[in-house]
């Protein structure tokens, strides 16, 4: 049997680079052993990526894309269909477990600049993840046709229109309509279901791909490939298969438990992951009193909405996503880890961290004066962050950067 | 500066109370689990609600399921048809037109399958107490909850008829004086069937019954979240025994 079944895979390999690849990205993909927690939340994104995909395809099984009809379909999976209420929580819940997974990821980048040479490719795939997965999860929001499905798309399609000059067609192109509609719902539908995740898809395996071509970063900031053993294998690291693929499983273990307790108990999450307003059925006479985007996009609404002018705003908003793609250059320091760099720098970042969440509290309230006015303020302090970071990190005084990695 | 900081971190304190003080729901605890609230709950739902308010999403089986009933008794004690076509498969469906009620209130009243999921339960209980009298008003009654309410006081002959008493409340915005009638307090005007206990008895059960017509597999799906997680927690207690075992080699 055994010798089968090793014949068999010199069979498959003389066709396919099947052991190759396992040892290319699994086996022997050497990756440093000094990771933390921040490392965990990588691999997790992968595996809410694979629930959102298989959720979703069962989904598709009962779902009706028609103004007429979605409404009654997504409560027929919730009623009738057997296990369709937990499919359609683990979707719904998933939506935003991946934005907390991908937002931690991102952090993580930030921390300890892994952004930076070489792997400003692995950042700016990661961007684009980021692009595809708000497209993706707008588009998804429409599906139900809630109220809130209904106006926010009204609302965020709307802003295209502010463009001045190709704005008014360019909003009626993306909704197919003159407002958000029946044709609205089925193109985001064949958008939510095949072109976006397709595009994830492809993404994923371009970040991994560039990942591996030059090595993983770590909080330490060093590169393992400098120090290698007689052998050709950097001194720290170890093979992702089996170590990280052990470790990883357990971050999983941890990971699930909690989106679980979710999950199973508090779906809704008092209106966070999913609103009151959109168990109303859409309806295009009757404008709910506060239209409010889930909370993955309340940072960015608040940017849009604290600047007075509309077109300027919807810029503003804009320029906060495309400023991040930047970041590999905006930040000229040597040194790549928090451990080693300056205050000014951990300063600087712990208060963008601090805004960005105090914008997204913003962006969920209704804009009061007050509200505007914190919401002008703390925008500024957006864009100062990376204003700041290009003036400190020219002539950063860091701590010294040990050769070899450390367990901290 | 810090003058500044202390006046807005003030006024940030005393928006949100205001904001707060302006909700004024009552409370209402509600148990998924008393199968006779349910039961009773449906059948109040059925005799006062089902006229008007539909609930198209839920179908006649399942509620004999949920409400633990035989589907017999659900075709008998619960099912209206005028067309003595009775089928424990349809679904709770109301056989108002839009064109009826347009003519009779103004518009359709909803169909509430999702009632307590979008306005949660404590609006629904509140809303079945703060309908009060109101010459103005479409059926001679309003409602504080939903001021210029469209529905009459379907339930006026078993809570009795209530007058709201308003207070004038002056408040300065900017330079300017502002009058508002704030509401202050309900006081019985004409006696009902129940007493006020057997009121918010009755409510309750029909808030329940509406809860659970909400989400009808929610208990399954809490029941089942705990086998989840407890497999969960004993597969990840093996997972950190297996990554320690793993890692012992790497210093």
């Amino acid at each position: 049997m055994g010798n089968m079944l090793a014949s068999l895979k010199v069979w498959i390999d003389d066709r396919f680079p099947m052991t190759k690849m396992w040892d290319e990205h699994l086996a022997k993909y050497y990756a440093p052993k000094n990771f933390n927690f921040w490392y965990f939340f990588g691999s997790l994104a992968l595996l809410v990526l694979v629930n959102q995909i298989i959720t979703g395809i069962f989904l598709t099984m009962y779902y009706k894309p028609s103004a007429s009809g979605a409404f009654a379909s997504v409560e027929f999976i919730m009623r009738e269909v057997p296990y369709g209420n937990i499919m359609r929580n683990l979707h719904a819940v998933g939506a935003s477990a991946f934005f907390i997974v991908v937002y931690l990821h991102m952090f993580r980048g930030l921390l300890y600049g892994s952004y930076k040479k070489p792997r400003e490719l692995i950042w700016i795939f990661g961007m684009l993840i980021y692009l595809a997965l708000m497209a993706e999860a707008f588009m998804g929001y429409l599906l139900p046709w809630g109220q809130m499905s209904f106006w926010g798309a009204q609302v965020i399609i709307n802003l295209f229109g502010a463009i001045p000059g190709i704005g008014e067609g360019l909003a009626e192109w993306i909704r197919g309509d003159y407002s958000v509609s029946d044709v609205t719902l089925n193109r985001f539908f064949a958008l939510h279901v095949i072109a976006l995740p397709l595009v994830l898809l492809m993404l994923v395996v371009a970040h991994i791909l560039a990942l591996h071509e030059v090595g993983s970063n770590n909080p330490d900031g060093i590169e393992i490939k400098q120090k290698k053993g007689p052998d050709g294998i950097p001194l720290d690291g170890i093979p992702f298969h089996p170590y990280y693929s052990v470790k990883d499983i357990f971050g999983v273990g941890v990971f699930l438990i909690i989106f679980f307790i979710v999950v199973f108990f508090i779906p809704e999450m008092n209106g966070f992951f999913l609103e009151k307003d959109n168990f109303v059925p859409a309806d295009r006479l009757v404008t709910p009193e506060h239209i409010v985007p889930l909370w993955y996009f309340t940072p960015f609404y608040a940017i849009l909405r604290a600047i007075p002018d509309k077109f300027l705003g919807v810029m503003a908003m804009g320029a906060a996503i495309v400023v991040l793609f930047f970041l590999p250059w905006i930040d000229r320091g040597p040194v790549k880890s928090i451990r080693y760099r300056s205050t000014a720098f951990r300063i600087n970042l712990f208060l963008f961290a601090a805004v960005f969440l105090f914008l997204g509290y913003l962006g969920m309230k209704p804009p009061t004066p007050v509200y505007t006015a914190f919401a002008q303020i703390l925008t500024a302090m957006y864009f100062g962050f990376f204003a700041a970071l290009f003036f400190i990190s020219r002539n950063e005084t860091n701590i010294s950067v040990p050769d070899r990695v450390t367990f901290k | 500066m810090r003058k500044l900081t202390l006046t807005l971190l003030l006024y940030c304190v005393a928006v949100a109370v205001y904001a707060s003080s302006e909700v004024g729901l009552k409370s209402v605890k509600i148990n998924l689990k008393d199968v006779g609230a349910l039961q009773r709950g449906g059948k109040y739902y059925v005799n006062y609600c089902m006229g008007c308010h539909s609930l198209k999403f839920v179908s006649y089986s399942s509620l004999a399921k949920g409400l633990r009933l035989e589907e017999d008794q659900v075709l008998k004690h619960l099912m209206v048809s005028w067309s003595g076509k009775k089928k424990i498969g349809n679904y709770m469906t109301v056989s108002m037109s839009k064109e009826q009620g347009m003519a009779l209130f103004g518009k359709l009243p909803p169909d509430l399958s999702t009632v307590a999921r979008s306005r949660g339960t404590d609006w629904l209980y509140t809303y079945l107490h703060s309908f009060y009298e109101d010459p103005k008003g479409r059926f001679g009654v309003n409602n504080t909850l939903l001021p210029g309410v469209s529905m009459p006081h379907v339930l006026v002959h078993l809570q009795g008829l209530q007058v709201a008493k308003f207070k004038k409340v002056v408040s300065r915005v900017g330079n300017s004086e502002v009058t508002k009638s704030v509401f202050e307090k309900f006081e019985p005007k004409e006696k009902g069937i129940l007493s006020p206990a057997e009121y918010d008895a009755m409510t309750k059960d029909l808030v329940t019954f509406l809860a659970y017509v909400g989400e009808p597999a929610k208990l399954e799906r809490q029941a089942l979240g705990v086998w989840v997680i407890l497999f969960m927690l004993v597969f990840t207690g093996i997972a950190y025994l297996l990554k320690k075992e793993y890692w012992r080699d790497v210093h």
